[in-house]
Order: C-alpha cells, then sequence, then structure tokens
C-alpha cells in the first residue's frame, strides 16, 4: 500500500533508469555524471532521481548532464546549469541558503536541547546533597506541606 | 443482500464504539461497576461486527462480485486466488475498514487479556479505545464506504494494480497497520493514565507488551516493504526516503523509544511523563502517517485538493487525538512524580541517551518530510527535500546509537561501574576496529562507509553478546552456560534485537558500500565480468502467464568454466491494467546477492540488460527479522504472560540480579 502511488509513476514509461546508450565511455566522468544525477530530482516524477527515473525527461536530463560535463563542466557549474532551468526543485539535497536553515539545524539544535534537559534531568538528584541550606529545607517543608 | 447487512454491521459497530467510548468512562468517574463493566462485552461485539464486514467485503473478493464498486475497480476473475484476498487492502477503502478491524482487535484483546488490569484503569482503557473506533468507523461509514453498489455490474473487472500481485507487498499493509494501530493501545493506556493521575510500575508493566506487540508488526511490516522494493523496483534500491516510507519510520523510531522508556518505568519508575509523552506521540505520528498516506498532501500541496473531504477529516482526528491528549498530559504531567533516582552513569542514563537519540532521529525524519510544505506554503520556496538530506541528517544518529547501544545496555540499574564495562567491551572494540581496517585493507581505501558499517555491526553484535556473557556471572564455564541458557526469554529477546540491529546496521553500509553495478546491451551469446562472477546471456523468450504476458531472459552466471546456475528475468506486460512491471531475478546468498535484470530489446540488435553485486543484502532484513524476533522472545517471557498481578517467579539458579 505504501509505496502504491510511487509504483504508478515508475511504471508510467516501461524504460530504464539510465539506459546502455547514455553511458559514457571515461568511467570517471561517468562516476561523476552518476554522483549527480543521484542528487538532481526528476520534474515530472514523485520524489525520484534522475538516476533512477524512467521517465523520458529525466533521460533527457541525464544527457544533457552527461553534456555538461563533457563540455568541461565542473560538479557545480553542471548542477546550477539544471537549477537555473528547473528551479531549487531539482536539488534532492536542499542548500542552506536563507529559511534552509532551520532544516538543516534544527535537528543539531534539538539534540543539543535534548541533551542538555537528559543532563540536567539525570543530574538533579544527585546535586541535592545531605545537608541543604536553611532556606533550601524551608522550600523543602513547603513543597511536602503542599 | 450479504453486503447490505455487512455495511449495516459497520453501522452498528459505530453505535457500539460510541456507546463504549462513554459508558464506561463515566462509570469509571463515578465508580459504577454496572457502567464499567459494559466496555469488555462493547468492545467484543464491535470486534465481531466490524469482523463480519471484513469477512464479507473478502467473500465479495472471493466470489468476484463485481457489483460492489470496489471489487470491479480493484479485482478481475483470472487473478490468483491469493491476490483477490490480497486485493481487500490493497486499495483505500478496503485498508481503512483493515485498519477499523485491527483497531476493533485490540480492543477485544485489551477486554479479554485485561483481567489483570484494575476495573477502572481497563474501563478508561477500553473507552480510549472506544473513541478512536468512532473516529475511524466515522471516516469510513461517511467519506469511504467500501460498500458502494453499481446499478449495473460489470461482467469483468479493473484488476488489482499488477504491482500488488505479489506476495511481499500482499502482505506488507497487514503487518503495517497492525503496528500502527497496536501503538493505538499505548496511547489509549497513556490517555487512562493522565484520567487517573497515576503511573507506576505496574502501568508500565501493562503497557509493555501491547508496545512490545505492535513495534514487532511495525518492524516486520516496515521489512517487508524494504524487501518488496529492493527486488520489485528493478534496481535493488531499498530505502528511498519517501514521504510514506517516513511515515511508517516515524512511528517506528518513536514506537522503540517508548518500548525502552517502559522499561525504566516498570523497573524504576522513573520517566513516568515522558513516557506518557512518547506513548502520545508514537500514536500520533500513525495518525499523521495515515494522513500523509491518505491526503497525498505531500505529493503535491495541490493532490490535497482533488479529495480535500478525506484529508480533511483525518486532519481533523489527528487535531482532536493529539490536541485532545496533549492539553491533558499538559494539565497532567506534573501529578507523575517520579520515584526512582540514578546516578549519571547507569542504565537509566543509557536509556536517556537512547531515548533523546531516536526522538531526535525522529524529528530530522520529520521534519524533512515536512519542509518541503512548510517551504512552499509559508516561503513560497518549491524545494525538495530527498535521499541526500536524510543520509547527511539522519545517519550520525544512527551511527551514535550503535556506539551508545552496548555502553548503555551493559550498565547497572541505578549506580553503574565504566570499570566492569571497559573489561568487557574492550576485546571487542579491538576486534571492532581490527576488522574495520582489514576492510579498508580489502577495498583498497575508497569511500569509510563499509569499514564503519563494519565496526558498528562487530561492535553492537558483540556488545549483545558481552551482555549475556556478564549476566552469567562468575564461574566455571559450564556453569556459566547453563545460566546463560536459564536467563529469562526478556533478556534472550533483549540479546536478539540488539544482535539484529548491528546486523542491519553492517547491512545497509556494507551493502551501500560494496556494490556492483554493469549496465550494457548484450546480444544472446554475450558474456562479461561482473564482479567474481561471469554472467551470460542465453536466451530471450516471450511466455503466457497467467493473467500477464512476459519477456523471459535466460541468463547463465560462470565462474570460471563452471555454470554455476541460471536466473530468469522478466518483464511483464498486465493487459488488463495495462501496465509493465519488470521482475528482477536474484540468486539470494549469504555473502551476496547476484541480481540481473531484463530490458527493452535495441534498435539495432540485443538487449539493455543491467547486473549487480550485492554484497550483504539479505543481512538487512535479517536483522529486522532477528530484532522482530527479539520482540517476539521477550514478548512470551513468564513475566509478561503471567502478568503484573502474580508474584515474581522464584529462580532457583543463581542469576545475578540486575
Amino acid at each position: 500500500m505504501i509505496r502504491l502511488i510511487a509504483i504508478f509513476w515508475l511504471v508510467a514509461s516501461a524504460a530504464f533508469a539510465v539506459q546502455p546508450d547514455e553511458v559514457l565511455d571515461d568511467p570517471v566522468l561517468e562516476q561523476r555524471a552518476r554522483d549527480l544525477s543521484q542528487g538532481l530530482r526528476c520534474p515530472v516524477c514523485r520524489n525520484e532521481s534522475i538516476d533512477e527515473s524512467n521517465a523520458e525527461l529525466s533521460r533527457e536530463l541525464r544527457i544533457l548532464l552527461r553534456e555538461r560535463l563533457v563540455d568541461g563542466d565542473s560538479d557545480d557549474q553542471a548542477v546550477d546549469f539544471l537549477v537555473a532551468r528547473y528551479g531549487e526543485f531539482v536539488l534532492l539535497r536542499p542548500d542552506t541558503s536563507g529559511v534552509n536553515v532551520v532544516l538543516w539545524y534544527a535537528a543539531p539544535v534539538m539534540l543539543l536541547i535534548a541533551l542538555g534537559i537528559g543532563w540536567s534531568v539525570i543530574r538533579r538528584p544527585a546535586a541535592a546533597p545531605d545537608d541543604l541550606s536553611e532556606a533550601e529545607k524551608a522550600e523543602l517543608q513547603k513543597i511536602l506541606r503542599s | 443482500m450479504l453486503n447490505e447487512l455487512a455495511h449495516f454491521a459497520l453501522i452498528l459497530a459505530f453505535g457500539v464504539a460510541i456507546v463504549q467510548m462513554i459508558i464506561p468512562l463515566i462509570g469509571a468517574q463515578r465508580g459504577n461497576v454496572g457502567w464499567m463493566s459494559l466496555a469488555e462485552p462493547a468492545a467484543t461485539i464491535q470486534f465481531l461486527l466490524t469482523g463480519f464486514a471484513f469477512a464479507a467485503l473478502t467473500w465479495a473478493f472471493v466470489v468476484s462480485d463485481f457489483s460492489l464498486q470496489l471489487v470491479y475497480l480493484n479485482s478481475h476473475t483470472d487473478k490468483p486466488l491469493i491476490y483477490k484476498i490480497s486485493g481487500v487492502w490493497g486499495n483505500h477503502e478496503g485498508s481503512m475498514l483493515l485498519w477499523v478491524l485491527i483497531l476493533a482487535l485490540f480492543g477485544a484483546c485489551a477486554g479479554w487479556f485485561g483481567g489483570n488490569l484494575p476495573m477502572r484503569l481497563r474501563a478508561r482503557v477500553l473507552a480510549v479505545q472506544g473513541s478512536i473506533s468512532v473516529a475511524f468507523l466515522a471516516f469510513l461509514i461517511f467519506t469511504s464506504n467500501p460498500f458502494t453498489r453499481l446499478e449495473f455490474p460489470p461482467l469483468n473487472g479493473r484488476d488489482l494494480n499488477p504491482l500488488l500481485q505479489d506476495p511481499g507487498l500482499a502482505f506488507h499493509p497487514p503487518f503495517l497497520y497492525l503496528g500502527y494501530v497496536g501503538l493505538s493501545m499505548a496511547f489509549s493506556f497513556a490517555v487512562a493514565a493522565l484520567i487517573e493521575g497515576r503511573v507506576d510500575a505496574a502501568w508500565g508493566r501493562w503497557v509493555r507488551p501491547w508496545t512490545l506487540g505492535a513495534w514487532m508488526f511495525l518492524t516486520v511490516g516496515i521489512a517487508l516493504g524494504s524487501w518488496w522494493a529492493y527486488y520489485e523496483l528493478g534496481w535493488g534500491g531499498f530505502w528511498f526516503w519517501d514521504p510514506v516510507e517516513n511515515a511508517s519510520l516515524m512511528p517506528w523510531l518513536l514506537a522503540t523509544a517508548l518500548l525502552h522508556s517502559a522499561i525504566v518505568v516498570e523497573k524504576r519508575e522513573a520517566l513516568k511523563s515522558w513516557t506518557i509523552l512518547l506513548a502520545i506521540l508514537a500514536f500520533g505520528f500513525s495518525l499523521l502517517g495515515a494522513f500523509i498516506v491518505r491526503s497525498g498532501v505531500l505529493i503535491s500541496v495541490h493532490a490535497f485538493a482533488v479529495d480535500p473531504e478525506r484529508g480533511m477529516l483525518l486532519l481533523i482526528i489527528l487535531g482532536i487525538f493529539l490536541g485532545g491528549s496533549l492539553t491533558l498530559f499538559a494539565f497532567r504531567a506534573s501529578a507523575m512524580q517520579s520515584k526512582g533516582v540514578f546516578s549519571t552513569v547507569s542504565r537509566e542514563s543509557g536509556l536517556v541517551l537512547n531515548n533523546i537519540l531516536l526522538a531526535v532521529s525522529c524529528f530530522v525524519v520529520f521534519i524533512g518530510t515536512m519542509w518541503p510544505l512548510v517551504a512552499e506554503m509559508l516561503f513560497d520556496r518549491t524545494l525538495s527535500v530527498g535521499p541526500p538530506f536524510f543520509d547527511a541528517a539522519f545517519t550520525p544518529f544512527m551511527v551514535g546509537l550503535a556506539i551508545a547501544l552496548p555502553l548503555g545496555s551493559m550498565l547497572a540499574w541505578k549506580r553503574g561501574t565504566l570499570e566492569r564495562m571497559s573489561k568487557a567491551m574492550a576485546g571487542w572494540l579491538m576486534l571492532a576496529v581490527a576488522l574495520a581496517a582489514l576492510a579498508y585493507a580489502v577495498q583498497s581505501g575508497g569511500s569509510a562507509l563499509g569499514p564503519v558499517g563494519v565496526a558498528l555491526g562487530v561492535w553492537v553484535v558483540g556488545g549483545a553478546l558481552a551482555d549475556l556473557w556478564l549476566r552469567a556471572g562468575r564461574d566455571d564455564l559450564r556453569t556459566k552456560l547453563r545460566r546463560i541458557r536459564n536467563l529469562p526469554r526478556a533478556d534472550w529477546g533483549k540479546a536478539t534485537a540488539h544482535i539484529g540491529m548491528g546486523v542491519t546496521v553492517f547491512g545497509v553500509a556494507a551493502m551501500l558500500a560494496w556494490q556492483k553495478e554493469d549496465i550494457r546491451i548484450a546480444e544472446i551469446g554475450d558474456r562479461w565480468d561482473m564482479g567474481a562472477f561471469q554472467v551470460q546471456l542465453d536466451a530471450v523468450d516471450q511466455i503466457q502467464g497467467a493473467n500477464y504476458v512476459t519477456t523471459m531472459a535466460d541468463m547463465s552466471i560462470w565462474r570460471g568454466d563452471r555454470e554455476l546456475y541460471t536466473l530468469q528475468p522478466e518483464k511483464r506486460f498486465y493487459p488488463v491494467a495495462n501496465m509493465p512491471t519488470t521482475e528482477a531475478a536474484i540468486s539470494n546468498g549469504i555473502i551476496r546477492d547476484v541480481y540481473v535484470v531484463i530490458g527493452d530489446p535495441q534498435a539495432n540488435g540485443g538487449w539493455a540488460v543491467r547486473t549487480y553485486d550485492k554484497p550483504f543484502a539479505n543481512w538487512i532484513w535479517g536483522g529486522c527479522i532477528l530484532m522482530a524476533l527479539g520482540g517476539l522472545l521477550s514478548l512470551s517471557d513468564r513475566r509478561l504472560r503471567v502478568g503484573a498481578a502474580a508474584a515474581k517467579p522464584v529462580r532457583t539458579g543463581a542469576v545475578p540480579a540486575e
């Protein structure tokens, strides 16, 4: 069930993902193309990279990407070329510009906060030594009586 | 007639669920025994009624009753019987009926096996469970009626999506739903405890088997789905970070956390309010998953408008249950006083770390899944969050978890010593590092993924074994082995599940790091190298299947001059659904899978062929099976079977106290 809808897109065309006639002769260049295309989204598919997508457009983008690499583009230049035409939508790994900072840093910040809370919870009982200060004793009595 | 009766049974079940929701709750408040004891028969009747409706729908699929719209849209007379049955839940309406049935089943089970619960708590648990049933029965009856008739029954149906006609996927939804819905029990227990205003060790013990059961099913369900994707989608990927996949991973992560924190509640009466919160959130994420999958909101913001009624209603259900329970939590959480005091170095601290890592990793998945929606709605940016993000943001948490797991699981409760642990783990640490270095040397440089996976796998598995070994105490070997054999099943379950985690971590890393791929055009008779093997394309034939036509290739796998075996990858075409599927042929092995796919014929002769070498692929799902098995072992422990009311069994073997 869970992947049902994904499937409809996937088999919309019977073709393969990367097809033999697309593969570049230079293995280093081809590997670069594969690595890059795994990070680029097929614009007409559901959550698929152009590397694994069967759609015709993905095939065109794969060929386009390889053409740019053969022409001597750097990785960034080749990706920017596609982003300029299809928008940041094609980036499967969003950049850290603007509000995307939240996406990238929310979890690490959350981890620090959680560790802080966890630490304070663990330390709390140990931080109560045998002899309390007068103020603490009064506070304690107040809590116990309530 | 039968279908109308079934439809009526659903409406009756709706009524019964309303009674189950209200009467016992009031009874529990007023101390009225009669009202409280209404809960159990109501739960049973609700289960029988939904069970009848489900059986009737299944029957309609089996006999291909095309007067039902649902059967017409999702079945065909030529389909094998098993896929007629799995067709029941291979669609929206049927799967919601299955959801409701499982919901009622869990409620009824709580009634049948909850004899040792205090009456008040049981009545409240069943009432809360009833309220969830009310919500989903309403959703089913008012927006997704599976029993809609067609005025003029067609002669034949439109067939189930061919990709669902597969054993792996046929049983993927039921397991997943048993997991999702199973978490509703933890939720009901949590809300009942909040109403009650008390959580104690006994509560922890009652809630654990339900969580454990749900977690087990969820584990199996996710593993089945991932295994299916591996062999069916034709390039051997096993996890895609798709929103619907994430929807099942998030509850799993929280259920895993809940499982562990409930242990602390049971054994040490600490982390109470956190455990309650986890129980609420775990089921909340199940509901969120249902909303994501059913509303299609994450496929595109605009898909939501296609069927706004269903999506809206699910959102309302999610809002009511999550909002209501969290409000209740805010008022009552302060009443949950923790008793257990523990030091920084202790099992409790280890489990706190486990919970932090799991909860934050769940948060990573959550924010990554929802971000495209947030960015588009609030910031007008259309962007994608895909596998590269999750790989980068999620993996560190799993690495941290794997590193901490053996250390935390070996510490003593309350106050542990690092010394005892470091003695036991020093050897394993050296072995892990040595094997990682070996792996790095063998792969001659390259990415660190493989070696790190090896090290973590050895570390986690070794930790589980060392833990068992430590439990045996100090004595001669025979006595130690006997003690290990006599350890409670819960301990065996823990070790098995942790070993499974290590195996999966290793499998994922090893496969991703060391897989090889070959794409080429092959003529009949061509032979080429693939890793340590050679592959030869022998023949390609057209064959007529049960309800499809297929292009089947014979590909033989060779090592030197010796032919090992023949694989038969297929490309099927289902004429009724007008859909092609790829059926990869896989030779499953412990060390590696050889994975071959046949593609299209080429214009100037030959066939497109892909071959893969997938090392240690089966370890991924093997580990998941071990995890689920560990859950099962723990579930069968005498402590949980006998229940909290009974005294702890007296052990004669001198098992050191934890």
